[in-house]
């Protein structure tokens, strides 16, 4: 109770001072506010980013032929004979081509330059992909070499309307296709986004490419767990293909997100202590103020001695006042940090999800720091002697 | 008396060192004051009045000698022991009132009890009570600069009451009023030490002297005179102080 009215006090002399309470306070408010918005856009990179790799399948490990052009190569067989002969290890496998080509509808005369992906008809399972009008590529469309494809909805809505794609025919590099399923829309249909895409069997993508030796294979382990046994397998067999381990390349999709976590986690890790030292500025600014309040108030504090404060009693009252102006200070600075941080998210794009963790953190802190810069004023208030405070003038 | 006494000063010094001078405030003073007494201080400007009460106040330590209050030694005992003191034996009544100016009337008078540890409504109740006594309870929400100054000084009075202390220390409290107010507190003092209060007071006011149950006089640091406030102790002591002024 008596705590409650030293917080009340404390309010009251804050408010009867506005403009310096405010200037004491606003390094802890720039301070607080920079931890906030550093925090909470760094969370939205870093969920953008694994939402981004999450729609690349978690489990999937990228192998890169790079030896193309030299005497051997890697045929769709070799892999697929990997995957067959290590079924507790591996699950899908698809060979990936990506053609840059002219696309157009046979309903419009507009050209888009585009990425087309040969794959087979497991890359659905492997990229969690879901057909929402007919049916993704099948087994049947890559052995017999079918024109046929499967567009994500930024095309069906840019060349036809929603609904009104399957069975249309669209032209890549001037071969007509016809368009078999239409994918589920994963982002918002607009252009660049994951609904911007086209896949074509890779047996025809093969043919249609300059070099028509596959690049890339997508594979799925069963487990991801046994990443480090998956990779040795695959080492093993590419290495008897190839020849040399010099020709291609594994890269895990965990590996690149754990790599760009770590990175982002230091970045974060440096700007909060950037802003924490802007905070140890905010504390000494709080200091400082507490310093002159102490010399003001001496007066205050031999009348209070004489009506018979203990030092703890006065010593509580500053400290819990700076601790009130730095907690104000922290709040108003949350505020204008988590302000800021919605309206970077909505220029940057972003989702930005305010973390109660750094609000926490960030108003504990506050308060940490008025209570550790008002102590020494505090104890310099506490130990004045009542005679000489009373008479100061 | 076999009684105890409240005050006990014993060969008291107050020496103040200011470069190679030095000021005796106090030069070897010795008195007691028991329960129930009414004390006068007088004495010229400077000659240690508020230095002597400030010691009896627990408010400043003597260079040397022994100060007993209640029969303990002062300078035996902590800061905090001190404060204790203040709080539970001494009310103090100031010249300048000394209220807080951001508190009302109410929280000011209640901040003793407060140090005591009371429960708020015992604060509450204790703190009314003493503003009925100085006749002051209508104005409790008011801040101390929207009060006159004699009003502003029976809040202090009200305030030294409500703890219920020992012995009331008052240093010239009607020095910033008119006469008809300073009046009106000297008759509320009287009527305080008639209720049992012991009250030990510094003025200027002979007439106020003349009313006293006891009479000191310091004159430079030493008691000339200490006795019952005979209308010769007074004038005498109007002499004396033209004498001393030529001296
Ligand atoms: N802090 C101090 N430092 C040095 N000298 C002091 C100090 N306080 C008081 N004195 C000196 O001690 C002497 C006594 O002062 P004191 O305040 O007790 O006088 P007083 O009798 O109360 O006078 P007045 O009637 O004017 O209030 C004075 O000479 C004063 O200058
Ligand atoms: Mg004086």
């Amino acid at each position: 109770m008596k705590f409650t009215k030293t917080v009340k006090l404390a309010f009251e002399s804050i408010m009867s001072n506005k403009l310096r309470s405010f200037l004491t306070m606003l390094g802890i408010i720039i301070g607080v506010g920079a931890v906030i918005i550093l925090v909470s856009i760094m969370d939205g990179v870093t969920g953008q980013v694994t939402d981004a790799f999450e729609n690349f399948g978690m489990n999937n490990i990228t192998v890169s032929i790079t030896s193309r052009g030299s005497t051997r190569y890697v045929e769709p067989e070799d892999m697929y004979k990997i995957i067959d002969e290590n079924p507790e290890l591996f699950t899908y496998c698809t060979p990936n081509i990506t053609l840059n080509a002219t696309v157009k509808s046979n309903i419009s005369s507009e050209n888009e330059r585009s990425t087309v992906t040969g794959i087979d008809e497991t890359y659905d399972k492997i990229n969690q992909l879901t057909t929402e009008q007919g049916r993704f590529l099948q087994f049947i469309d890559v052995d017999k070499m079918l024109k046929v494809c499967v567009i994500g909805t930024y095309y069906e809505q840019t060349f036809f309307e929603r609904g009104k794609a399957l069975g249309e025919t669209i032209k890549i590099n001037g071969e007509p296709f016809t368009i078999v399923g239409v994918l589920e829309e994963k982002a918002d249909s607009s252009e660049n986004s994951s609904d911007q895409c086209i896949y074509i069997p890779y047996t025809i993508a093969s043919k249609m490419s300059w070099n028509s030796s596959i690049g890339s294979y997508t594979v799925t382990m069963a487990d991801a767990n046994n990443l480090e046994t998956a990779k040795s397998v695959l080492q093993k067999e590419l290495t008897e293909i190839l020849g040399s381990s010099d020709f291609y390349k594994i890269i895990a999709t965990q590996e690149i997100l754990d790599e760009l976590n770590s990175i982002i986690g230091t970045m974060k890790a440096a700007l909060v202590c950037i802003a924490g030292i802007s905070l140890l500025v905010g504390g000494i600014g709080i200091m400082n103020i507490m310093l002159v309040t102490v010399t003001e108030r001496t007066r205050e504090i031999g009348i209070r001695k004489s009506l018979g404060a203990k030092k703890k009693n006065i010593l509580t009252q500053f400290v819990v006042e700076a601790a009130t102006v730095s907690g104000v200070g922290g709040i108003l600075g949350i505020v204008f940090g988590a302000v800021v941080s919605i309206i970077a998210g909505k220029l940057l794009d972003i989702t930005i999800i305010p973390s109660f963790f750094a609000v926490a953190l960030a108003f504990s802190v506050s308060v940490a720091i008025g209570i550790i810069f008002g102590y020494l004023p505090a104890k310099n208030a506490a130990n004045l002697n009542p005679i000489d405070a009373l008479r100061f003038e | 008396m076999d009684k105890k006494p409240l005050v006990e000063f014993e060969n008291i010094y107050k020496i103040y060192k200011m470069g190679d001078s030095e000021v005796r405030a106090l030069d070897g003073v010795s008195f007691s004051v028991f329960e129930g007494e009414f004390v006068v201080i007088i004495g010229q400007s400077g000659s240690g009045k508020s230095t002597c009460m400030n010691i009896i106040g627990c408010l400043d330590v003597p260079t040397e000698g022994t100060y007993l209050l209640k029969g303990t030694d002062v300078s035996k005992l902590t800061d905090d022991e001190q404060a204790e003191i203040r709080n539970k034996t001494l009310g103090f009544i100031f010249q300048q009132y000394n209220l807080l100016p951001k508190l009302n009337i109410l929280d000011n008078v209640k901040l003793p009890l407060m140090y005591k540890g009371l429960k708020e409504s015992e604060q509450n109740e204790r703190a009314m009570e003493a503003l009925e006594r100085v006749g002051i309870a209508d104005k409790y929400h008011h801040k101390p600069s929207q009060l006159s100054g004699g009003q502003q000084q029976r809040a202090s009075i009200a305030r030294a009451l409500a703890g219920s202390p020992s012995v009331i220390l008052a240093d010239e409290p009607t020095g910033a009023l008119d006469s008809k107010t300073s009046a009106e507190v000297i008759e509320f003092l009287i009527t305080l030490n008639s209720q049992g209060n012991t009250i030990i007071l510094i003025t200027h006011d002979n007439s106020i002297a003349a009313r006293a149950k006891r009479v000191i006089r310091i004159y430079d640091g030493k008691i000339t005179y200490d006795g019952p406030p005979s209308n010769d102790a007074i004038i005498r002591s109007t002499v004396l102080t033209q004498k001393e002024a030529t001296v």
